[in-house]
């Protein structure tokens, strides 16, 4: 008897003992984390040279050194403002009460106040009880701000290919900042951040759909519009230089949409396989279906169709990566590529404006496409709390629309008075003769490719 | 001594390059080219379907003395034709003077190899 008490209370002295230890002393988890850094590094190539291949090979030779440089050059510059201000505007929490649900504040600026050993305050399956009664994540929270710094830098180089070919790169760069600060991390803090008001309102975009191709899609079609047309467009594409950097750059950024989508579940986890599965399958429904297009309407499939397919697909799957199945990613890619198709190929040129690489077709379109599907097809058996219209939950589908139409307004406005602030003080439009020359010479005194022995 | 210069289709350098072969010609140059003109050729992108201006050919260079002109052209001729518009052009250039650089001889001399024989060039 003695000893069973005895027995009782070493037993309850070790439970407090744990518990305490518990709630004191969250750990690492060394998979997750090491996925996300690896994740982190996916989502980076999807820029250089992803973005960049794709992108560059889809303008003529005597601007494709341009387009290489603005997507490498906002690498640099967006990683930056991210560290300095965007981190903490996007993801922290603001002091002014009435501002919390709309923008950060600056309390992590230059990432202040953030130490290496600090676990990141975001997370989706994987957390556990923190310090002082909070929950955390299972990854540092620098893990996480070089996660979210990758998207930072991909979304406003999307914008690039709206203006290929004819923007004076001066301006490019204080527009690219400027957007990035005052459209890009207000958008990330109402969908993302704990007190965004899209998020409270239970939008749904899992790896930035909203945030991310929306955005930028529409801030492409406004830029595109406003800085008119190239000087010799004459209604339809101008053709690509090197089809062979489009194909590598679909692929670089097929591989590192694995980490765009898969990482966005912050864990190494079930969720993050689902989320790789339908990437996947999405983007190759998707690339089958805009080559049957092809096939069908045009007699041929094009390689430059099935790698704008392939893209497509991946935007829409992007924000139901964490919340659809494979019913869910096939509908998706084969919608999306019906969608980008017809808004390329017949809406566009009847509109008449010049997106030089369908920015906004793909990008745009795709993304809007994907958000408002995400509400519709969205199954308790991915995530059980979160449920579309198919399953009878239209709520969720109607929050999928006001997210998407608010977000178009924000972007559209903001960037349209973005546009003009820099356009009146810096200027936008490359010169007529630098167009003619092209922008490798014109901006950057250097050509692609010479034949130098 | 001439030069002829002909604009042939892609499509039919393999059997212009035979025909040269046969006809003697041990070395030309040749490089691809693009010709704007009135006619078009259809163009697909991202679904978009149009005309485009753009002609692409292929141009060969070849020096002769003036005893190979006839068979060369006429190689040329039979090999690169296929009766459609678009079968290209030659063109016949007089030639002031070649040099060899090795051997610095000149003239039509410099233009075959005297230790391989009088049939080529």
């Amino acid at each position: 008897m003695k000893k069973n008490i005895l027995l009782t209370i070493s037993a309850l002295a070790l439970l407090s003992t744990k518990l305490s230890a518990q709630t004191t002393a969250p750990t690492i988890n060394s998979g997750d984390t090491a996925w996300m850094i690896v994740a982190t590094a996916f989502v980076l190539l999807m820029s250089i040279p992803g973005l960049a291949l794709f992108y560059g090979g889809l303008v003529r030779r005597k601007n494709v050194l341009n387009v290489f440089m603005q997507i490498f050059i906002l690498v640099a510059v967006i990683s930056i403002e991210w560290v300095v201000v965007g981190y903490s505007n996007a993801f922290g929490s603001n002091s002014i009460n009435i501002l919390k649900p709309f923008i950060g504040g600056f309390d992590w600026a230059f990432l202040n106040n953030i130490g290496i050993g600090d676990l990141s305050p975001y997370f989706i399956s994987h957390s556990q009880m923190g310090l002082n009664g909070t929950t955390v994540g299972t990854i540092p929270h620098i893990v996480f701000i070089m996660f979210q710094c990758m998207f930072a830098v991909i979304t406003p180089a999307l914008i690039v290919g709206a203006f290929a070919e004819r923007i004076n790169f001066k301006g490019f760069l204080i527009f690219s900042v400027l957007w990035s600060v005052f459209i890009y991390n207000p958008v990330a803090h109402w969908v993302w951040a704990s007190d965004g008001w899209l998020l409270k309102l239970g939008a749904l975009d899992f790896a930035g759909g909203t945030v991310v191709h929306i955005n930028a899609g529409v801030a492409a079609i406004v830029t595109a519009i406003m800085l008119g047309k190239r000087r010799d467009y004459k209604g339809h594409a101008i053709p690509a230089h090197n089809i062979t950097y489009v194909v590598m750059g679909a692929g670089l950024l097929w591989v590192g949409w694995f980490g765009f989508n898969a990482g966005s579940g912050l864990a190494a986890d079930g969720l993050a396989g689902n989320a790789l599965m339908v990437t996947h399958i999405a983007a190759a429904t998707a690339a089958l279906t805009w080559a049957l297009l092809d096939w069908i309407i045009d007699k041929r499939p094009t390689v430059v169709g099935i790698s704008t397919g392939a893209v497509g697909g991946l935007v829409a799957i992007t924000p139901a990566a964490g919340f659809v199945g494979i019913p869910g990613a096939l509908v998706i890619g084969v919608m999306v590529s019906l969608v980008c198709f017809c808004m390329v190929a017949y809406v566009k040129p009847r509109l008449g404006y010049d997106d030089s690489l369908d920015a906004f077709g793909v990008h745009g379109v795709g993304g809007i496409l994907g958000a408002i599907l995400t509400g519709v097809l969205a199954s308790p058996f991915i995530q059980s709390s979160y449920s579309g219209a198919i399953y009878g939950n239209f709520h969720q589908l109607w929050i999928q629309l006001l997210a998407v139409g608010v977000t178009i307004i924000f972007s559209g406005i903001g960037t349209f008075i973005l546009f003009k602030l820099v356009d009146k003080f810096v200027g936008l439009r490359a010169s007529d003769k630098h167009e003619a020359i092209g922008l490798d010479e014109t901006q950057h005194g250097e050509t692609a490719y010479n034949n130098f022995d | 001594m001439k030069k002829i210069e002909a604009i042939i289709r892609k499509s039919k350098f393999e059997d212009a390059k035979q025909a040269l072969y046969d006809a003697g010609i041990e070395w030309f140059s040749y490089w691809d080219i693009t010709g704007l003109g009135k006619s078009t050729e259809e163009q697909i992108v991202r679904g978009q379907v149009f005309q485009s201006s753009y002609i692409h050919r292929r141009m060969l260079s070849i020096v002769v003395r003036d005893v190979n002109l006839e068979k060369t052209v006429n190689a040329i001729l039979d090999s690169a034709w296929t009766g459609e518009t678009g079968d290209g052009k030659i063109f016949i250039y007089d030639i002031e003077d070649t040099y060899r650089i090795r051997t610095r001889e000149s003239g039509s001399d410099a233009l075959y190899n005297k230790e391989q024989g009088e049939e080529s060039k």
